[in-house]
């Protein structure tokens, strides 16, 4: 049965409408369909949902190739399908790094294999992520994987010069460098948030200002070279400032935050469970509370999850020797839910503009971040935002379970992804 | 009492002040000719030392000899312990032996806390130091030396530290002496200034129980104790402070320095010194200055800590119970 009819679903959370998918494209959107057009079709009853574009993640950590105990293509994309997402961005920082075409390639492939989710390549900036040599760009664009955005994450690119020539090379085929905000002098050592609570833990503070002046250079740099930036999981009050100082000015940067940052803080750390280890770091309520506003009033971009899988055992351990960290691409919604709708800063088409339509376009992810109307790909999702339940990580189809919100309740509840019309996620279960 | 023991700030005044009152009954028993209790006979305790501390092991070491229990000593310096699982893998070890009390040393703040948490071990659990974080009975025998000389030896029993005002001089940002000594001394009732060059004072200090000084000749006069804290030579490479004769200059005790507190105010240091850097020869051998008796001290507090964890129900040591025993 190629057609598929969504009844009463609330597209965007407005009113309900039917959806109805032919193929790997919507036929029709409305109140009304007629029996005609809709004949034959296999019919989800979506009453009360809410229907939105599936959900892209700009910030995933895959994993594979190299360590594929953590997570792999599969085991990553079916966790992407279980949180709503029909497009996730791979970070480079694999074994081997993605700094060539042929890594690259290898991994947009088996995205397109396993059919749950299209995974797009995030390139290295520099070869190895060692910040020194600039990895091929150009190749890596002109490969089948098409990468767009190239990122260093894990680590800065903290020489000025490289990130200059980074930022101006990409111009050349409108490619965006999306960076981890993180002055390695500043933070040698560093365990957590830099503050009241590292100061009494006798943990190596991460400062604010390591991360914020990193983005203050990169901004500058933008404008100065004619470029655009993305920053990765902004994380303080005062990179905040400087974004929307940026963006005021005109300086073509974007700039993206996890949902952990929207909810957790560093007060967590008291626990010295490194279920809770982060980079960049928890923060402080005050950083929280930013962060919303930002999300809300559009000086951050996007949500994004920074999905990052490690085995049981490396948190099962004491807090300095713990790997950083946490699974999201499968708790993302409700996180998103909790912090930003159910607190009344944010409506249903805001989360579709933050989780969808943007990071689509920064990503320049085909065929994602589309409008719910006819004619266009089928990549949606359906959301469930009267759900309440506690997170239970045994259910979670990622690999690891590093997970902060074990035991904890969050709203909503992910049902159904459509993947260019195919099911991937059916009543909670995956296909 | 609590049934571990992580840190400082865990311990209400009543419970500081009953280690105290018990540690003055088991330096009693420091002074007889037999230095054993039974107390703790059949119990095993391990000293799980993942940090070099021969002082510190030494001293735990002597304390549970003298209450009679087994001693298993661990040291997994040298062997490659990088990988976390280790301390896990290490308690589920001792588990299985039936330990019934580890005392840990280790280079990660937290990994003490983690130890008594997680569910990897039953045991008791006392934290012997923990990276930047905590060295509790460090702060109690700081307690204990300076209620016996500021308050008196029997005078003292039954009370804490109030009013008495300590200056805490040196590397603060490093030192879990520094962190435990605020928390226990704030707990006492102690007024507690801590000195240091603004580099050497951790972001976050303004919600700490004390006051915060860079210049160490305005609090001398008003000290009933100066206690001075090792400073490592590499903090200078790091750029801490410019030079160790700038630092010397600036905040090390010296005899000019000791005549202008009053005359009754004590030198304490947690040891080991660096003559000359923090302290000068001659403050460190001036009978003002308390590091040997700390050390004895160190003994008479870990025998009441273990007792107090371990002993039973039995709230404290009266003075009879003991010379019963
Ligand atoms: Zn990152």
């Amino acid at each position: 049965m190629s057609k598929i009819l969504i009844r009463g679903a609330k597209v965007l959370g407005g009113e309900p409408q039917n959806v109805l998918i032919d193929g790997s494209v919507i036929e029709a959107v409305g109140t009304e369909i007629s029996d005609e057009a809709a004949e034959g079709a296999e019919v989800v009853d979506a009453a009360g949902k809410v229907l939105l574009p599936g959900l892209v993640d700009l910030h995933t950590h895959l994993r594979e190739p190299g360590r594929e105990d953590s997570e792999t293509v599969l085991t990553g994309t079916r966790a992407a399908a279980s949180g709503g997402y029909t497009a996730v961005f791979a970070m480079a920082n694999t074994f081997p790094v993605a700094d060539t075409a042929g890594v690259v390639e290898q991994v947009y492939r088996l995205g397109q294999q396993h059919g749950y989710c299209d995974v797009q390549p995030i390139g290295a900036v520099t070869v190895g992520l060692e910040g020194r040599k600039l990895a091929e760009l150009g190749a890596m664009h002109e490969s089948a994987a098409g990468v767009t955005v190239f990122s260093d994450d894990g680590k800065c690119v903290d020489d000025a010069v490289i990130m200059r020539r980074a930022l101006e090379y990409v111009k050349a085929f409108g490619g965006v460098v999306a960076q981890h905000a993180q002055e390695p002098r500043l933070t040698e050592g560093a365990q957590m948030n830099e503050g009241v609570v590292s100061a009494e833990l006798g943990l190596g503070g991460w400062p604010a200002v390591a991360e914020e002046s990193i983005i203050a250079r990169d901004v500058l740099l933008a404008e100065h070279v004619g470029s655009r930036v993305h920053i990765c999981h902004l994380s303080t009050a005062g990179s905040v400032e400087i974004v929307r100082w940026a963006k005021s000015r005109g300086i073509d940067v974007t700039a993206e935050v996890t949902p952990h940052h929207l909810l957790l803080t560093d007060e967590l750390v008291r626990s010295y469970n490194p279920v809770y280890k982060v980079n960049p770091p928890l923060r402080t309520q005050r950083d929280v509370l930013a962060l919303r506003e930002a999300l809300a009033d559009g000086t951050i971009d996007i949500v994004a999850t920074d999905h990052a899988p490690h085995p049981h055992e490396d948190k099962d351990c004491e807090w300095a020797a713990a790997a950083m960290g946490m699974v999201g691409l499968e708790t993302a919604l409700s996180v998103v839910q909790e912090t930003m709708v159910d607190t009344g800063l944010l409506d249903w088409a805001g989360v579709a503009e933050r989780m969808s339509f943007k990071p689509a376009e920064i990503g320049q992810a085909k065929g994602h971040g589309r409008p719910v109307s006819a004619g266009e790909p089928a990549n949606l999702m359906l959301v469930d935002t009267e759900y309440r339940g506690s997170v239970d990580p045994a259910g979670f189809a990622s690999r690891s379970r590093n997970t902060p919100y074990e035991g904890r309740e969050l709203p909503g509840r992910v049902t159904h992804t459509w993947l260019r019309g195919k099911a991937t996620l059916v009543d909670g279960k995956l296909t | 009492m609590q049934r571990h023991l992580i840190s400082a700030a865990d311990l209400t005044r009543d419970d500081a002040v009953l280690i105290l009152d018990t540690a003055e009954e088991m330096a009693r028993v420091a002074d007889r000719p037999i230095k054993k209790l039974p107390t703790l006979r059949g119990r095993t305790i391990v000293n799980l030392f993942f940090e070099d501390s021969t002082r510190t092991r030494i001293s735990f070491e002597a304390a549970e000899k003298r209450l009679s229990a087994d001693v298993i000593n661990f040291t997994a310096k040298g062997s490659s312990v990088s990988k976390g699982e280790s301390l896990k893998d290490t308690a589920q070890t001792l588990e299985a032996m039936g330990v019934d009390a580890v005392v840990i040393r280790h280079g990660a703040s937290g990994a003490p806390y983690r130890l008594a948490t997680s569910g990897w071990i039953d045991a008791a659990v006392i934290n012997a130091g923990d990276g930047t974080h905590q060295h509790p009975t460090q702060a109690l025998l700081d307690a204990f030396t300076m209620r016996r000389r500021l308050v008196g030896r029997d005078a003292g029993i039954g009370r804490d530290l109030s009013g008495k005002r300590i200056t805490i001089v040196g590397d603060i940002l490093h030192s879990r002496v520094a962190r435990s000594n605020v928390d226990l001394l704030h707990t006492l009732g102690a007024e507690v200034t801590l000195v240091a060059p603004p580099t050497l004072v951790p972001v976050g200090v303004e919600t700490w129980p004390c006051e915060v000084a860079y210049d160490l000749d305005s609090t001398l006069a008003k000290s009933d104790a100066v206690m001075m804290l090792r400073v490592q030579r590499e903090r200078m490479n790091a750029a801490f402070f410019p030079t160790e004769r700038e630092y010397s200059r600036r905040y090390g005790l010296d005899g000019d320095r000791m005549a202008r507190m009053p005359e009754h105010a004590i030198v304490m240091h947690p040891g080991p010194m660096v003559r000359g850097m923090e302290i000068t020869a001659e403050v460190a051998d001036s009978d003002r200055c308390t590091v040997v008796e700390q050390v004895a001290n160190g003994v008479s507090i870990r025998m009441a800590v273990l007792y107090l964890l371990l002993g039973g129900n039995e709230p404290a040591v009266s003075h009879t119970r003991i010379e019963e025993k």
